[in-house]
């Protein structure tokens, strides 16, 4: 993985500090997440510090740390939804899947994110796995929305 | 000069200084909590705002310079409204936890809250858990007790050049991490415990070796010795309240004898040995065409960063394991054998002046067959405490000296606690080394002092040479890319990581008082000034030590026991 990246790089000759978030852009539009490689080689170039580049990625929603899973879990937490119970929605979330936003389960299915509001108030609380929406979500559906999946990855498996 | 009017009393303030500074220099105190000295200001904690007339808001005194005919109120109803209101938020989600908490009774945050009159628990936000970070040898992490003043952060990329650790999330959830929130010890962290000096709460300690170190002298199978460095005799007892500044080296020695160490040793000792053999290298590199300059090895926070850094210099570092270190050696393969003690029933202890003492007395390249040099490293702080545990009273003990065969010093290794003190200690020897003779002058003025970077070209016999001191590590980096890019005046460089040196070192009580630096600094000076052998290579048990044991510097036991590798490390995240 390690000169992956480089063809990013190469891209922003004479780069500075300024380009550093574009080039997080780019890199986790490549690689799929910002993986500790890429963040070393990142500041390596830039002559920036990794604690400064985390520093700066996690202030942002928009960057990941873990290579996502096979389906991704969105939890909206915008106002309709949360006035709805979201919160709930997303602490069941991640009790069954014991995970916390931003990261992916150790088997590598599902990962979770939290989004502010993904334009569908009227179904709240909404959440979205890999583009399908499941509507009026509550604390008890959680468990077999997510079954659904992991029967379905297996099905995958057991074919593959 | 210009006049502003604080309180209705007329001050002289600089042109250009900032509000806090005029202030701080007219007695009067407000106070803050990010504010740094000779750091740029950032204006972080609003603790220091002032009232000022004409301005709507308040003023943070410590980013906004003065103005001609400026009126300010450092104490108005509204002013310190403010101010309480902003410690009371602080303790919101801080953990109430100070009966458990090594910094109590030592605690900015404890202290404001007693001084603002903070009775109550007025805010209640949701504390958050975070987990200890006890990953490394050195440092302990406590997130939970940060208040995000951001000291920590600014020390170690702005003086030490590091960069371990910086602010992470955003809003309610920021924290101070290490890069991906992994543990210090897979950081770049050196282990020099700036942060903690800098550090106004108990989110960042040392690791403690206190409950090891009482298990060995209450264990009456171990023979328990301990070792000082030359710092630790003039900054211990400002831990029991006396002013900076007082040499206790005698009384030192007793208290610790009282606490039941078996033999008490003095790591000055070891400084003037490494001096014997830091020399002789000095003089073997320059006279054989060896690498040069050649850089010390006494301060372990530097040569993890050179290893991490800076690879490619590793072989300017002497070779010399550090002062602790040495003496370590020989207590365990030397002292052993002749006291007829199997090394393994010897506990040694090392009282330092340092956090990275800890990590390298813990590096595998100090520890040979199961042997570790070295047992255990206590911090100034750190033996204060045992100290007080066991109930010494320092003001009825009987000044002691310190134990045979490793029991005396000159002054110059003495002065190994202060910037510059290597350098002027190894120029006296190396100078007899080349010459034969001693130096009449053996004071140095150019390496004395405060300042982080200081030079000073000297002729010994009919060369030249060019000889450089550098503290705090970001003024070593400067001066490693000068010699990148090709200078080559200089031969030997003295690094301390901490600026000022051991004296102001990461184990010291919490201060971050320059005058005080200044102040134990002027006692090395005086203790170099009024005693009479000023010279490593006059230490006659150093010379009795190369007589029946060593045979001479740079030998085979030497090598052996008093030298060592490093290694380029690239498993951490820079």
């Amino acid at each position: 993985m390690n000169t992956d990246i480089q063809h990013i790089l190469t891209k922003y000759p004479n780069a500075q500090r300024d380009d550093l978030i574009p080039i997080l852009q780019e890199v986790q539009e490549f690689i799929g997440f910002l993986s500790r490689e890429a963040v070393v080689i990142i500041g390596k170039y830039l002559k920036l510090p990794t604690s400064k580049i985390y520093g700066v990625a996690t202030f942002y929603n928009q960057f990941r740390f873990q290579a996502p899973g096979l389906y991704t879990i969105q939890v909206c937490r915008g106002t309709a939804c949360h006035v709805k119970g979201s919160l709930k929605v997303l602490e069941a979330m991640q009790r069954e899947l014991n995970i916390k936003p931003g990261e992916t389960t150790r088997d590598g299915l599902f990962s979770l994110e939290v989004v502010a509001c993904i334009g569908a108030c009227g179904l709240a609380p909404v959440i979205s796995i890999d583009g399908e929406f499941y509507a009026g979500v509550t604390q008890d559906k959680i468990k077999n929305i997510i079954d659904s999946y992991r029967r379905k990855a297996e099905k995958i498996e057991a074919n593959a | 000069m210009i006049q502003i009017e604080v309180n209705n009393k007329p001050v002289q303030a600089r042109e250009g200084e900032m509000i806090l500074s005029a202030l701080n220099r007219a007695g009067i105190r407000v106070p803050t909590l990010c504010f740094m000295e000779n750091l740029f200001p950032s204006g972080a904690c609003r603790m220091c705002v002032v009232e000022v007339e004409g301005q709507r808001n308040l003023i943070p005194s410590c980013a906004f310079p003065v103005a001609d005919g400026m009126k300010i109120k450092t104490h108005s109803p509204r002013v310190v409204k403010a101010r309480k209101t902003i410690i009371e938020l602080l303790l919101a989600n801080h953990p109430n936890d100070c009966l458990y908490c090594s910094r109590s009774g030592n605690c900015e945050l404890q202290n404001l809250s007693e001084e603002f009159g903070i009775t109550q628990h007025r805010f209640k936000g949701t504390t958050a858990v975070y987990p200890l970070d006890t990953s490394s040898l050195s440092i302990v992490r406590d997130p939970s007790k940060c208040i995000l003043c951001g000291r920590c952060v600014r020390v170690c990329e702005e003086v030490q050049g590091v960069s371990a650790i910086d602010f992470a999330g955003r809003g309610s959830t920021s924290s101070v991490e290490t890069a991906f929130g992994e543990g210090l010890n897979v950081s770049s962290c050196i282990n020099c415990g700036q942060c903690i000096m800098v550090c106004p709460t108990g989110a960042l300690t040392e690791r403690s070796r206190i409950n090891d170190v009482l298990d060995a002298l209450d264990d009456p199978e171990k023979v328990v010795v301990v070792q000082h460095a030359p710092s630790i005799s003039v900054t211990l007892a400002e831990e029991f309240g006396t002013k900076p500044g007082k040499d206790i080296a005698g009384i030192m020695v007793a208290a610790f004898r009282q606490l039941g160490f078996d033999r008490v040793f003095d790591t000055s000792f070891s400084a003037d040995l490494t001096i014997m053999e830091e020399a002789s290298e000095l003089v073997q590199r320059i006279t054989n065409g060896g690498k040069l300059p050649m850089m010390t090895s006494c301060s372990p926070g530097w040569i993890k960063y050179v290893e991490q850094f800076y690879p490619d210099f590793i072989d300017n570092i002497s070779s010399c394991k550090s002062p602790q270190q040495m003496l370590g050696a020989l207590i365990k393969h030397f002292f052993a054998q002749r006291e007829g003690i199997s090394p393994d029933k010897i506990y040694s202890v090392s009282v330092m002046p340092c956090t990275a003492k800890k990590f390298e007395g813990d590096r595998p390249e100090m520890i040979h067959d199961n042997v570790a040099d070295v047992d255990a490293v206590l911090t100034t702080r750190e033996m204060a405490k045992i100290l007080r545990m066991r109930g010494i009273d320092l003001n009825s003990l009987e000044p002691d000296t310190a134990d045979s065969p490793f029991g005396m010093r000159s002054t110059a290794g003495k002065l190994f606690g202060a910037t510059g003190g290597v350098m002027e200690a190894a120029l006296r020897t190396a100078y007899y080394l080349i010459t034969g003779s001693d130096m009449d002058d053996y004071k140095i003025q150019d390496v004395r002092g405060l300042k982080g970077h200081k030079e000073v070209h000297l002729t010994i016999g009919d060369t030249e040479f060019g000889f450089a001191v550098v503290s705090g590590l970001d003024n070593a980096r400067q001066l490693l890319e000068e010699i990148r890019m090709g200078r080559s005046d200089i031969h030997f460089i003295e690094v301390m990581t901490c600026p000022g040196g051991c004296i102001a070192g990461g184990g010291q009580p919490h201060s971050t008082d320059i005058k005080a630096i200044r102040q134990r600094m002027q006692k090395l000076y005086s203790i170099d000034r009024d005693e009479r052998v000023h010279f490593s290579h006059k230490n006659t048990e150093v010379q009795r030590l190369y007589d029946e044991f060593l045979g001479k510097p740079l030998g085979e036991k030497s090598h052996h026991l008093l030298h060592t590798k490093y290694v380029k490390r690239e498993e951490v995240l820079l």
